[in-house]
């Protein structure tokens, strides 16, 4: 009973948390308020049993890329003058493109079938030995994958960013 | 008595033993700063200056509190209250000393024996670089603003090799991440298999590497001299707090000292075993149970107590890096040196077994 409380309040946490990150005025408050849906995401996973996870998505999220975009955010002065004016088709476009993703998200929810919370049947289910065992046995070609995808996309980063020497 | 009352008390003591020592951290960095450069130091409160982290904390309440007119005022008043809430966070899964037993009772000093307890530490520090860049943003100051955004891009680059550090020592753990299990296996079993001394088979003597990049991350990741940058008051006049007085600044400053208390924390239970010293088997023998857990945690804390004067040691003889330099160690040393630590250290224990 205590855990569906939690449940809840984790929930209306993450929902309230969320709708603040879209109607932040100012992209600081958002990128704060993603923050703190980042931790009540977190706090779902402890409640499912898998603090790994938990912690795992604490450091990389919120300890690191969040970081960076607050970096980014509070370096780039945003004010309402400087603020640029899309053109129409842009805005049309944008329109679309969001409406597509909804139909595309109600069509998943559709068939989703409600079903009540069960408990895992081992405690230990998410600790980082069961997790690694599982990583590197049933998912090993996924998480290879996985870095192959980062390589690809840190040679990106840094072709990007390097200095043109010979011009 | 019952584990949740023992366990809150606990809490307020490691509270309040936190906030006393980063109090007189300030009192001994003075004094080490002026044994270093040949000068007396804080010597008129009280007998030997003792009564000095007082004085100041009494000023920096009454001093004047200034919020700028341009600032964000809510933020300006979170950063520095983040910036202590994820410096005290740390301690609840250091185990502070053998368990305590009262009438059959076993009392673990330990808040929390997380099986995570490593990751929750890396997690927590990773956090805590939000209130030094929320302070230095909201402050509306140029300078304020660079010390932030240096602080940031210091704390995460060092973090890697930190983490990475970390690694060699979990794999001589057999892969657990309680530091409870971290600082027993440093308490068990005979160094290099066959130096028979009891709680002296400590990690850094396996793992010298890891130690020394962890110790260096570790200065930087608490900005310490050689990487204050982001407060370096030669550039940036005082960095993130240049906006900051009062007690506000008072945290800064404040959270800074439980920082380096906390760290030093880390370090002695991953590498120097923690609350394990030479002959703690067989003063088991010979007194009560108790009296050695006593003694255990006094252990703990002379190691705690070496890396603090440490610290200070460095800070008054080591000068500024540069931003590039400190960018440089990081990721172009630092980063690959403990990675082809982790790779030595996989291989030697895959080969050659224990």
């Amino acid at each position: 009973m205590s855990s569906q409380i939690v449940f809840y309040m984790l929930a209306a946490l993450s929902v309230l948390s969320a709708l603040f990150v879209v109607f932040s005025k100012s992209p600081i408050y958002s990128v704060l308020w993603l923050i703190v849906c980042f931790f009540s995401i977190a706090g779902h996973y402890v409640m499912l049993n898998a603090q790994f996870l938990a912690i795992v998505h604490i450091i990389v999220y919120a300890g690191a890329i969040m970081v960076l975009m607050l970096f980014t955010v509070m370096l780039l002065n945003l004010n309402k003058e400087t603020e640029p004016h899309k053109p129409a088709m842009l805005k049309g476009a944008a329109i679309v493109t969001g409406g597509l993703l909804m139909l595309v998200l109600l069509a998943a929810m559709r068939s989703v079938q409600p079903a009540p919370y069960v408990a895992p049947e081992k405690a230990d289910v998410g600790f980082v030995q069961n997790v690694g065992m599982k990583l590197f046995t049933d998912f090993l070609l996924p998480f290879e994958m996985t870095s192959v995808l980062f390589i690809a996309a840190m040679i990106g980063a840094v072709v990007l960013a390097k200095k043109e020497v010979h011009e | 008595m019952s584990i949740v009352l023992f366990k809150a008390i606990l809490v307020v003591l490691i509270f309040l033993i936190s906030l006393g020592i980063a109090a007189y951290s300030t009192y001994g960095e003075r004094k080490i700063a002026a044994f270093l450069q040949d000068r007396i130091g804080p010597d008129r409160a009280g007998p030997f200056g003792l009564l000095q982290p007082i004085a100041d904390g009494v000023k920096m309440f009454l001093k004047e509190e200034i919020i700028p007119t341009v600032s964000d005022k809510l933020l300006f008043i979170a950063g520095p209250s983040m910036f202590m809430l994820t410096a005290l966070m740390t301690s609840a899964v250091i185990p502070w000393g053998l368990p305590l037993e009262f009438g059959g009772t076993v009392y673990a000093l330990q808040v929390a024996d997380i099986n995570i307890g490593i990751l929750y530490i890396m997690g927590v520090v990773s956090l805590g670089v939000y209130g030094i860049m929320i302070g230095g943003w909201a402050s509306n100051n140029k300078f304020a603003l660079l010390g932030a955004i240096r602080a940031s891009s210091q704390m995460i680059s060092y973090e890697l090799a930190m983490g990475m550090s970390v690694i060699a020592v979990l794999l001589m753990t057999n892969g657990s991440l309680s530091l409870n299990n971290i600082v027993q296996s440093q308490g068990e079993g005979k160094l290099y298999g066959f130096i028979n001394i009891s709680g002296m088979n400590w990690n850094i003597f396996y793992q010298p590497v890891a130690f020394i990049i962890f110790l260096v991350c570790s200065f930087a990741e608490t900005n310490r001299t050689p990487f204050d940058l982001p407060e370096s008051e030669s550039e940036l006049i005082g960095g993130f707090h240049t906006e900051y007085s009062s007690m506000k600044l008072g945290l800064y400053l404040f959270g800074e000292y439980i920082n380096m208390f906390i760290s030093s924390a880390v370090i002695s239970c991953l590498f120097l075993g923690g609350y394990n010293f030479p002959g703690i088997e067989y003063l088991g023998t010979v007194l009560p149970h108790n009296i050695v857990s006593l003694i255990s945690v006094a252990a703990l804390f002379g190691k705690i107590f070496f890396f603090i004067f440490f610290f200070m040691w460095v800070r008054w003889t080591i000068p500024r890096f540069r931003y590039d330099q400190l960018m440089r160690l990081g990721w172009q040393i630092l980063m690959p040196l403990a990675i082809i630590n982790v790779l030595i250290t996989g291989g030697i224990l895959t080969f050659f077994g224990n």
